[in-house]
């Protein structure tokens, strides 16, 4: 099979004609994200392009090269090998959880010499991909019926129980949203959801006692940060702290004094945004998040022109995914949420989401390329 | 396909239900982000620069303290420390035991160390060793690359140059005290240290200075980024004192001569002080780095108490030196006429209490100048009760007796001089006729200082001026001696005093005189003065009858002191000394320091050139302002 299909929608053939197809704006803005995040990573390390800004550039590169050459590949490959892909990062997932190298007091890493793959990371694509797959396979009212929706929990809680254990809630609860979100736009009965909710609001004290005491001890240091200023509380405080002091314009680049004397917990990674915000104040915290907002008009503008369910399904869970890494990182930095120790993609230093966000990016602009492709219901 | 676009519908209805919560949520966030940025920035920018800005104190460099020739007493000296910073080293053993190659540590030292690194922050270094040789500095230099984490610091330490000799005088610093803690902060540094004793401790506020200070930015963990702001401080003042070194350092010889002496040395016109000293003393610079407490308890069980300062703060009976008083207080109140002649079988009796005279066959018919010429006890007996004790006291007390005369040394003593009134306030008793029969011949109660018995010399042999001993006479550029030139006169009769010189001229030069073994020929250099022996115990009649144990023969502290005042040139004098020997059993071995001292000083003509000023203070060099920032 060809991996390229030999004609595209417009009549051209080949790469250079899918390559003209792929949409400009989105290309362009995952760039300037990316060299938002080279800058922000060079401050972090007080103005050095070691330890993190260099790597996180060659990174890029590479995983930039590859989104272009998903971008570039035929929709029905992508389509036939999605549950394939699925299955993969459940063997991914065992693997870690068997045999994954130790960080942070969690297991989620596979070494894979240049880079440590996260397979958690992987999975929130993979399941959207799959039930994708799935929801485009559903004709006339099927997606109402409550039949329908078991596959597509099995499918969730296999790879959500493995990413738990690991123990990484914050992950865990992400892929059971995204699906939730997939579910939702496959057209799953609308008062599924407000009981669900519901539901939610009658479980979560209960779910409270099962959880990991760090975890225990990161809600309630969300719900009351300054109770405990120099334990657990530290990070936010910190953050808040940052941000706050960057005012409407910032303290500038490179001088960013939390960030600089270390007050800044994880300023590299998770808290990257604080560091921002510190330094460009307001106005760059206002520019970021028009750009992502630019950035998910994107998403929405692939779905909504795609011509098949899949496709459609597709983009829009995947700029959904991307956008629940947006929210709950900038609501965790600012105070809003828990500390769930998410990234902010494409920004924040890290191999396996800038990877698995490119590949995301690329499976979106493919189906941009693809959009007039066809793929069987059945 | 009707269902197909049913399908289509139904997922651009949901996907812009999902569109506008994404919307929201970016409001949301958004709207946070003006509340944190704008609405609260001011209280966050607080915060955040209490979180990186540090104030940190830098110890001033503290005064210098010079001779009046310039030449340093107390002065503050390089010192190399070598030290450790944990977190600099993966093996702080390792490195600790690499270093005790080059300079050998003991084990106790590796495991301070050792234990220090356990309790305090990894980066802040650990002082493994101070005062460390120049051949060390070297050597440790020199293995640098091999000794991960050690370093090399270069701090301030108080040095007194001159050792023991001026040990008393200039005094000691030592660690701050918790009840020294004031209100200036820089107390608070680790290692600072004050004045304890001397002109260290009379001085502190001038010699301190003022902490200037740093301010740091600093991170979390309190580890220095970078400096922000600097404010030197003051260097403390510079003073120079009137004593000189050489002059000092002879005096220092001449008591060491002896078990336990002490003298001062004084100009008799303007009190300046050009030597004091205590012997035996001690090295303070045990002080300065800390003594330990082997050494300490040895200084201060020594029944010669090297640790006192016994020209100011020893008191003695003043014993027949007190005579000048009693016959000054005789002169004035008429008692003692130009033809007093007095008869003196060896003792004097009222009732039937016998008070004897020094001199077991009597001194035969004396007047006033051979009474002080050969210390006659009887003469002064005799007339004692007709002066009364009030008017010898109030004598005492114009002649510097009695109270403090205020040298800048915080170990001055009082002393004692007895009158009527002290005695029923003291004691709550009436004063006795026998008691001023004792007084007369500086016994009794009496308790005076060696600086108060230098003092009355000068006040008797410079024409009755109210001349008081001094011994700072520059603080920075201030010229605070000069405001001491005129004295009070006292209001004493030329004529009394003449009398009284020409019997301490007696004392020495005339062939009966009690100091004429060690009078000095030259009549230029030749000086008079007034020995004195103090008992230190009653000597009971039953001893007397028995026939005396020799002074010589008896324990060391129950002999008798022995004292003398002098002066020199016989004919015009300008130096006064007083030299007190404890437990000398007579006044022999302090006329003979006594006559080594002034001769000492003629010959160096001390107080003929002005105190130099001390040198400005130091302004920090340009290095030491780049030292200072990282």
């Amino acid at each position: 099979m060809n991996l390229f299909a030999p004609r595209d929608n417009f009549g051209r053939s080949g790469m250079t004609s899918r390559l003209g197809a792929i949409p400009l704006a989105l290309v362009g803005s995952v760039v300037v994200l990316a060299c938002i995040g080279f800058a922000a990573l060079y401050s972090a390390a007080g103005g050095n392009w070691d330890p993190w800004a260099k790597q996180q550039a060659i990174r890029f590169s590479v995983g930039f090269i590859g989104m272009l050459v998903v971008a570039c590949l035929d929709l029905k490959w992508i389509f036939r090998f999605s549950y394939h892909f699925w299955f993969l990062c459940v063997i991914l997932l065992v693997v870690v959880e068997v045999g994954g190298v130790i960080g942070m007091g969690a297991q989620r890493w596979i070494n894979l010499g240049f880079i440590n793959l996260q397979p958690s990371d992987l999975m929130k694509v993979a399941i959207v991909l799959a039930l994708a797959r799935y929801y485009h396979g559903l004709q006339g009212d099927e997606p109402r019926r409550l039949k329908s929706l078991i596959l597509p929990i099995v499918m969730t809680l296999i790879p959500v129980s493995l990413i738990v254990v690991q123990p990484d809630l914050g992950t865990g609860l992400m892929i059971i949203m995204i699906a939730a979100a997939m579910v939702f736009l496959g057209g799953a009965p609308w008062w599924l959801f407000a009981g669900g909710l519901a539901a939610l609001g009658a479980i979560i004290p209960t779910a409270y006692h099962f959880l990991h005491d760090y975890q225990k001890k990161r809600v309630m240091t969300f719900l009351n940060p300054e109770s405990d200023p120099l334990g657990a509380g530290y990070h936010i405080t910190q953050s808040k702290i940052a941000i706050g002091s960057g005012g409407l314009s910032g303290k500038g680049y490179l001088e960013g004094s939390q960030a600089h004397l270390n007050f800044l917990p994880e300023k590299h990674t998770d808290f990257i945004f604080t560091l921002w915000a510190e330094e460009w104040g307001f106005i760059g915290g206002i520019a970021l998040l028009l750009l992502f907002s630019f950035i998910f008009f994107q998403g929405y503008r692939i779905a909504l022109r795609a011509k098949t369910p899949f496709g459609r399904l597709l983009a829009l869970g995947l700029i959904t995914n991307y956008a629940i890494y947006i929210v709950i990182n900038i609501g965790m930095v600012t105070g809003m949420m828990p500390v769930v120790g998410e990234p902010l993609p494409l920004i924040s230093y890290g191999g396996t989401v800038m990877i698995s966000t490119l590949f995301a990016f690329g499976l979106m602009m493919c189906v941009a390329v693809n959009r007039n492709t066809m793929l069987p219901r059945s | 396909m009707s269902s197909d676009k049913d399908q289509v519908m139904s997922f651009t209805r949901r996907a812009l239900v999902m569109g506008g919560v994404k919307g929201a949520l970016v409001l949301t966030l958004a709207a946070r982000l003006g509340y944190l940025q704008l609405v609260e920035s001011s209280k966050f920018k607080t915060l955040a620069d209490k979180n990186r800005i540090n104030l940190k104190l830098l110890a001033p460099v503290r005064g210098i303290i010079y001779d009046r020739n310039g030449q340093g007493l107390a002065i503050n000296e390089q010192d190399f420390r070598v030290q450790v910073t944990p977190e600099q080293t993966e093996d702080l053993e390792g490195s600790l035991e690499t270093l005790s190659r080059i300079l050998p540590l003991r084990p106790q030292e590796i495991e301070s160390v050792l234990t220090r690194a356990n309790q305090q922050a990894k980066f802040l270094p650990i002082e493994i060793i101070d005062n460390l040789s120049w051949e060390q500095v070297a050597a440790i230099e020199v293995n640098m690359p091999d000794l991960a984490g050690i370093s090399i610091d270069e701090g301030k330490r108080r040095f007194y140059p001159q050792g023991p000799a001026t040990a008393h005088l200039v005094g000691y610093v030592g660690s701050v005290a918790k009840h020294d803690r004031g209100q200036d902060p820089v107390l608070g540094l680790p290692g600072f240290r004050v004045g304890k004793t001397g002109l260290e401790k009379e001085y502190e506020t001038e010699l301190r200075g003022e902490a200037g200070n740093s301010r740091i930015e600093v991170n979390v963990a309190g580890r220095m980024i970078r400096e922000l702001e600097r404010e030197n401080g003051k260097t403390g003042e510079n003073i120079a004192l009137t004593v000189d070194l050489d002059l000092q350092k002879k005096v220092q010889e001449f008591l060491g001569r002896e078990k336990s002496a002490s003298a001062v040395v004084m100009d008799a016109h303007t009190g300046a002080v050009y030597a004091l000293a205590s012997s035996p003393s001690f090295d303070p610079n045990l002080f300065s780095t800390g003594i330990s407490q082997d050494a300490w308890n040895l200084l201060n069980t020594d029944d010669t108490h090297p640790l006192n300062n016994k020209a100011v703060g020893g008191v003695y009976p003043p014993g027949s030196t007190f005579k000048m008083i009693t016959a000054m207080a005789g002169l004035e109140a008429n008692v003692i006429k130009e033809d007093t002649q007095i008869y003196c079988p060896g003792y004097y009796e009222i009732g039937d209490h016998r008070f004897h005279c020094w001199k077991k066959g009597g001194h035969g018919t004396v007047d006033l100048t051979q009474a002080l010429c050969q210390s006659c006890d009887t003469f002064f007996y005799s007339l004692s009760r007709d002066i009364g004790i009030d008017r010898i006291a109030a004598m005492a007390n114009r002649l510097g007796l009695g109270d403090t005369l205020g040298i800048e040394l915080p170990e001055e003593r009082k002393g004692t001089v007895p009158s009527q009134a002290w005695k029923l306030k003291a004691l709550g008793k009436k004063w006795e006729g026998g008691e001023t029969v004792v007084a007369s011949i500086g016994q009794g109660y009496l308790q005076a200082t060696p600086l108060q018995l230098a003092t009355m010399t000068a006040r008797l042999v410079n024409g009755g001026k109210a001349v008081k001993p001094w011994v700072v006479a520059k603080i920075g550029q201030k010229d605070v001696g000069h405001a001491r030139g005129n004295w009070p006169e006292l209001g004493l009769i030329p004529e009394h005093i003449m009398r009284v010189r020409m019997g301490m001229e007696a004392v020495v030069n005339d062939e009966r005189g009690t100091a004429h073994p060690y009078a000095v020929n030259d009549p230029a250099q030749a000086f008079g003065g007034k020995t004195g022996t103090a008992q230190v115990r009653r000597i009971t009649e039953q001893q007397r009858e028995e026939g005396m144990v020799p002074q010589e023969d008896q324990p060391w502290k129950f002999r008798h002191q022995g004292l003398f005042v002098g002066y020199a040139p016989k004919d015009n004098p300008r130096y006064v000394t007083c030299v007190v020997v404890e437990h000398a059993g007579g006044s022999g071995p302090a006329v003979s320091i006594a006559k080594d001292i002034l001769l000492a000083v003629q010959a160096m003509q001390v107080g003929n050139t002005p105190v130099r000023h001390a040198p400005a203070r130091d302004v920090p060099s340009k290095e030491d302002k780049a030292r200072g920032t990282l």
